[in-house]
């Protein structure tokens, strides 16, 4: 009735005069071969639902899992269907492997058990998963202050090897993109103002707008930001990768305390070399400003004067202040998701996810608190 | 074997949230012998390591190490405690951006005043103990799974606590160097007359190495048998534990 060939594995099913059906397969049964092989012989079984099925095996030259899985398919499909199936002729090592699996049991997949939590449970869960983050996360700050404290006062226990390294990592080697960043920054910025000021014949003032945006907002912001990419995802790499592999529970007995010994120097370190970088993306944000005035046709001298009219001692140093949070931010929350790392290789991933995506948040709030405090202060 | 007792562990109870663990277990290790906690995948061997060592608080019970209440140690008793015993973790957890020199140094440099050079020869006569002469400069990374595990010995030996406890020293290692392994905690313990406490399913090495083990289980959360190995083997009274010991024992047995 039907026959195919693919692979050389062959089914042939025909209806005999009594109105049985006689299935035979001829050839390999592998994990390439069963796919056809299985479709065809479901096509069969479906258009004859005669009650007893014989199946010609004896022409299975080879069978492994698939095939096996095969036969018993066609097993159950039978006698759900109320019919049987004779299996004759199945070599003795097949039968015997369709034997041990077969033992006694029926294979079926275990469901997932699925426990339904309603809205306001979910609700509550996810209350109680941000109390519990912001408890370990106050208790965190509490205990850096505590070792920072202690690092104060004694400046010789702290690991001043590892906090230099981690200067460089974090401060010298992040340079030149802060600088390539920053100066794009302020000639960008200083193009686009240029446009609308320019139909008011007032392109002088982009020298305004660029000093107070970059000094004051987008210089410790774009430094933070980018810090937080680079060095707090590191941390919370580097320090995932220690808690899965053990190396935190080891520091711990050996009476190490992981927040003295790896959240110290990277946060000396970040509070040191943020400041820094930010003066950089400064002072850079500033020059791309200027090269647009130059091209504008103001020589540099009347930008110098008229960022000194509009810019006040203030600005500079609110935003330098600023990065001294900063700083500390990125590199503390950084940490902290690092120590807080599940166990297993995507745990890390997450982590440093966390890590860079909690620090631009905090970097966004801390960043509005400034703002108000600095109205507040008239600076 | 015989020494004084010095680890207690009194009914402690084990559990991660609501999940039990092990329930009221209590056995006592014996100063200068090698103790093993012995038991299949999953019937809290290293639950209870962890217990042993500090980093988990039992949920009831007590643990005195060496006289000093493991569980109710505020932080200067704690990092006593810590000064009296090294552990080597399953992975070995050397410092991976150290070199072994100063992976071995670092305790050394944080508990003593001894001058560096000073630290450097004890580190690079423990490097020698466990047979690493010579791979000071080395990072963990450059190392076999082997000789990390031989290190890990050695950062856990740097300030010569009295007592050692081994999270699965022999688990993938070949059988060459799971041998050579057992060799040097067999000779460390008699030359130094230390005390191990060691977490193993390995029962080839438990044979060489043991003086007592105990035997963990998963349905009863506690202790099935305690003893000498070859005793377990031949005499227990608990088919199970008979079992155990002779189907994975030695291949001529």
């Amino acid at each position: 009735m039907a026959s195919a060939a693919q692979n050389s594995t062959m089914l042939r099913a025909d209806t005999a005069g009594d109105g049985s059906t006689r299935l035979s397969i001829v050839g390999r049964l592998d994990a390439t071969t069963t796919g056809a092989v299985w479709r065809q012989a479901m096509q069969v079984l479906a258009r004859v639902k005669t009650a007893t099925v014989i199946l010609d095996a004896s022409g299975i030259e080879y069978c492994d899992g698939a095939g096996i899985a095969l036969l018993i398919h066609l097993r159950t499909q039978q006698s759900a269907d109320g019919g049987g199936l004779e299996i004759h002729g199945l070599h003795p090592e097949f039968q015997e492997l369709l034997h041990d699996i077969t033992d006694g049991e029926t294979l079926a997949v275990s469901l997932p058990v699925e426990v339904e939590t309603s809205f306001a449970e979910q609700i509550g869960k996810a209350v109680v998963e941000l109390l519990q983050d912001i408890r370990t996360v106050i208790s965190f700050v509490g205990e850096l202050f505590l070792a920072m404290a202690h690092a104060a006062r004694h400046p010789r226990r702290v690991r001043w090897r590892d906090t230099l390294k981690i200067a460089e990592a974090l401060g010298v080697d992040a340079l030149p993109i802060i600088l390539l960043i920053g100066f794009l920054m302020g000639l960008i910025m200083a193009f686009q103002a240029a446009i609308p000021l320019g139909q008011f014949g007032a392109q002088i003032f982009v020298a305004n707008l660029i000093g107070l945006a970059i000094l004051r907002e987008l210089g410790p912001l774009m430094t933070a930001i980018v810090l937080a990419g680079r060095s707090g995802s590191a941390f919370a790499a580097e320090i995932g990768t220690m808690k899965v592999r053990e190396e935190i529970d080891a520091l711990k007995t050996m009476g190490l305390e992981p927040v003295r010994f790896l959240v110290v120097p990277r946060v000396i370190a970040a509070l040191v070399m943020t400041p820094l970088l930010t003066i950089f993306a400064d002072l850079v944000g500033l020059m791309g400003g200027s090269v647009v005035l130059l091209s504008l046709g103001f020589p540099l001298i009347t930008f110098f004067h008229q960022l000194q009219t509009a810019v006040t001692y203030g600005s500079p140093v609110g935003g330098i202040v600023k990065s001294f949070f900063f700083g500390i931010l990125v590199a503390a929350i950084g940490c902290l998701r690092g120590l807080q790392t599940k166990n297993g290789a995507s745990a890390v991933g997450e982590s440093t996810t966390r890590a860079v995506v909690s620090a631009i948040v905090l970097i966004v709030i801390t960043d509005g608190i400034f703002s108000v405090i600095y109205y507040y202060l008239w600076v | 074997m015989a020494g004084e007792s010095i680890i207690q562990v009194e009914n402690v109870t084990a559990a991660y949230d609501s999940e039990v663990i092990l329930s009221q277990v209590s056995f006592e290790v014996y100063a200068g012998e090698v103790f093993v906690i012995l038991g299949g995948s999953g019937c809290g061997k290293s639950t209870l390591l962890k217990h042993l060592i500090g980093l988990n608080r039992p949920a009831v019970g007590t643990i005195r190490i060496d006289g000093a209440d493991v569980v109710g140690a505020e932080r200067q008793e704690r990092s006593e405690i810590l000064r009296k015993f090294g552990v080597m973790y399953q992975s070995g957890a050397l410092f991976g951006s150290m070199t072994l020199l100063e992976n071995i140094c670092l305790p050394l440099e944080e508990f003593t005043d001894l001058p560096p050079e000073a630290i450097r020869l004890v580190a690079l006569m423990k490097l020698k103990q466990v047979g690493l002469a010579g791979f000071d400069n080395h990072l963990p990374a450059e190392l076999s799974g082997g000789m990390q595990k031989r290190a890990a010995i050695a950062r856990a030996m740097a300030l010569d606590p009295r007592i050692l406890f081994l999270d699965e020293p022999s688990a993938g290692l070949d059988p060459i160097t799971s041998a050579e392994l057992d060799e040097l905690i067999v000779s460390l313990a008699r030359n130094l007359k230390m005390t191990f406490v060691i977490v193993s399913h390995e029962l080839a090495s438990i044979f060489t190495i043991a003086d007592r083990v105990i035997m963990l289980d998963k349905k009863v959360k506690g202790i099935v048998a305690t003893g000498r190995p070859s005793d377990l083997r031949d005499h227990s009274d608990n088919p199970w534990v008979r079992q155990f010991f002779s189907r994975q024992a030695a291949p001529d047995g």
